[in-house]
């Protein structure tokens, strides 16, 4: 599939506060910088596509207090679609936009602040009122029973995990947008405090503050910018059952289908042969090898050999999550966004200090997560 | 120009529901409440009996039918939680588990109490503790929370 490209790319650095900018000027500021990227202006922009939550944001209809910031009312208005989940659905959703040949450019921007409501009871809120919600649960502790089954299930250890939080950490001291970077050890993971066993400090991903926006385009426009497009190559999004009880925690297979397609799509049969760079969706330490498993990097259960082979770390075969992943910055549904903006800039060249080589980065996997425990997964696969 | 101050406005939503638990679940809860028996819902096509009750199956969206569970299952995960913030329920220590009932083929995730957290481990077998019938309200918390259990006959 060549007919879709991102053209252009912005993300604010992630933050814990941003007390200087309003969730607006936040999409404002990444609208402007991403359509600088792809030197597009805004009476280029066909529609948008806003994401967004409304118990985050504290309002109803959360996309509406951003549409004039990200250009909906540019000459005369625009049409503006919201999607409430990770940022990578809206960028499907917005690809597929421009694949109904009714847009020719489609702007995606996403926005989130973690600091300004109360994560807890937000994260508690996206369980069942009648059966799941009063027992407390929210997101660390609904992760804490996925990681302890894939434990169990698979023999896996907690300095498996730590493994994957002290290479991302690490890897985010090259990116400056980062929010948390550090040369940790394994035992200073282990030894951080128990929040929700197995799960620790360092196994958990900061509350950040972010927005981030890409530009989509059909090849026409894409050829004709003169910027290297990177193109949708393969995309699928695929959810499973809502109940924590109705699953195996230990495994996905919304991932593995929603990799299959994908895969499929981009003609892609051995995956990790073929994928240059993975960003995928680390909310906790555990998900990467989780995730890398039902993408079919490794055998199941294999996720911790892989960590410890090395092969996931930036001069490895297989890179993963080079920018630090959401372990180092995260930004609800902004997040996944972030992942894709990380593989356009390592398909382009222009990762700075962090860019991979020097065998050349031609196809990349970026992967969002929304719902408890991964519900819901969108893997894209983008190449140049 | 002068220094930048940034304001932060201090908002608080308090927002009141009636949500309608539907059929399906207030059989389940009025049984919970008036027998403390726990009910789930069997599919016809997938043959898999799941609690909390769904009218209809997720999987194959078929309609199901009611089966009583036994009010005592096995441990499949769980964690110790060592925060605390008002959304958690006055227990210590607070655990939460996922328990595969007697009869059934998903996990109900609920507390746990009067265990060692040290003698967690997956398969533990267990019994629900109900709240005394008079403070039963039609609730997933008429559950207390649900214990180890003796094990006789073997």
């Amino acid at each position: 599939m060549t007919n879709v490209a991102i053209v252009g790319a912005a993300q604010t650095p992630y933050r814990r506060r941003r007390d200087d900018a309003s969730l607006a000027e936040l999409v404002h500021e990444v609208t402007v910088a991403a359509l600088a990227d792809a030197g597009l202006e805004m009476g280029d922009i066909d529609n948008i596509v806003t994401v967004s939550n409304d118990f985050w944001d504290g309002r109803t209809i959360s996309s509406m207090a951003v549409m004039d910031a990200s250009g909906s009312s540019y000459a005369g208005g625009k049409n503006v679609s919201t999607v409430e989940g990770d940022g990578t659905f809206g960028l499907f959703y917005g690809a597929m936009r421009i694949l109904s040949g009714v847009y020719r450019t489609t702007l995606v921007v996403a926005h989130s602040k973690g600091s300004e409501g109360d994560p807890m009871m937000i994260t508690n809120s996206m369980f069942d009122y009648i059966y799941t919600r009063p027992l407390g649960l929210e997101f660390i502790s609904s992760c804490a029973l996925q990681a302890r089954r894939y434990m169990d299930k698979y023999g896996l250890t907690e300095a498996d995990f730590a493994l994957v939080s002290v290479k991302n950490r690490r890897n985010a001291l090259r990116n400056p947008y980062a929010q948390l970077a550090g040369e940790l050890t394994v035992e200073e993971v282990l030894a951080s405090p128990v929040l929700a066993d197995p799960l620790k400090r360092h196994d958990l991903s900061p509350i950040s503050d972010g927005a981030a926006a890409v530009i989509l385009a059909d090849s026409p426009v894409a050829l004709r910018l003169g910027r290297k497009p990177v193109w949708l190559k393969g995309g699928a999004f695929c959810s499973e059952d809502h109940f924590l009880g109705d699953r195996d925690l230990a495994e996905a297979p919304a991932l593995r289908e929603a990799s299959r397609r994908a895969f499929e799509m981009a003609g892609v049969t051995d995956p990790f042969r073929e994928i240059d760079v993975v960003e995928l969706y680390d909310a906790c330490s555990y998900m990467e090898l989780l995730w890398l498993e039902e993408m079919g990097f490794c055998p199941r259960g294999e996720g911790g050999t892989l960590i410890r082979s090395g092969e996931t770390a930036p001069e490895g075969s297989l890179p993963v999550n080079p920018s630090g992943g959401v372990l180092s910055a995260h930004a609800v549904l902004v997040a996944g966004l972030a992942r894709v903006i990380e593989v356009v800039l390592q398909l382009r060249g222009e990762a700075g200090p962090r860019q991979l080589g020097p065998k050349p980065v031609e196809l990349g996997l970026a992967h969002g997560i929304n719902g408890p425990c991964g519900q819901s997964h969108c893997v894209l696969v983008l190449g140049a | 120009m002068p220094e930048e101050e940034a304001v932060i406005y201090r908002g608080r939503i308090r927002m009141p529901y009636t949500w309608a638990v539907g059929e399906t679940g207030s059989f389940f809860l009025t049984q919970l409440r008036d027998h403390a028996r726990i009910w789930g819902t069997r599919c016809p096509q997938c043959r898999r009996t799941m609690v909390p009750p769904r009218r209809n199956c997720p999987r194959c969206l078929a309609k199901t039918h009611w089966l009583q569970l036994e009010p005592r299952g096995s441990l499949v995960t769980y964690t110790v939680v060592h925060y605390r913030h008002r959304i958690h329920p006055p227990q210590e220590p607070l655990i939460y588990g996922v328990i595969k009932l007697e009869g059934a083929d998903t996990g109900l995730t609920h507390l746990l109490g009067e265990v060692d957290p040290a003698d967690l481990r997956p398969g533990l077998l267990l019994e629900a503790v109900f709240k005394e019938p008079e403070q039963r309200r039609g609730h997933i918390l008429d559950i207390l929370y649900f214990r180890p259990r003796e094990v006789t006959g073997s």
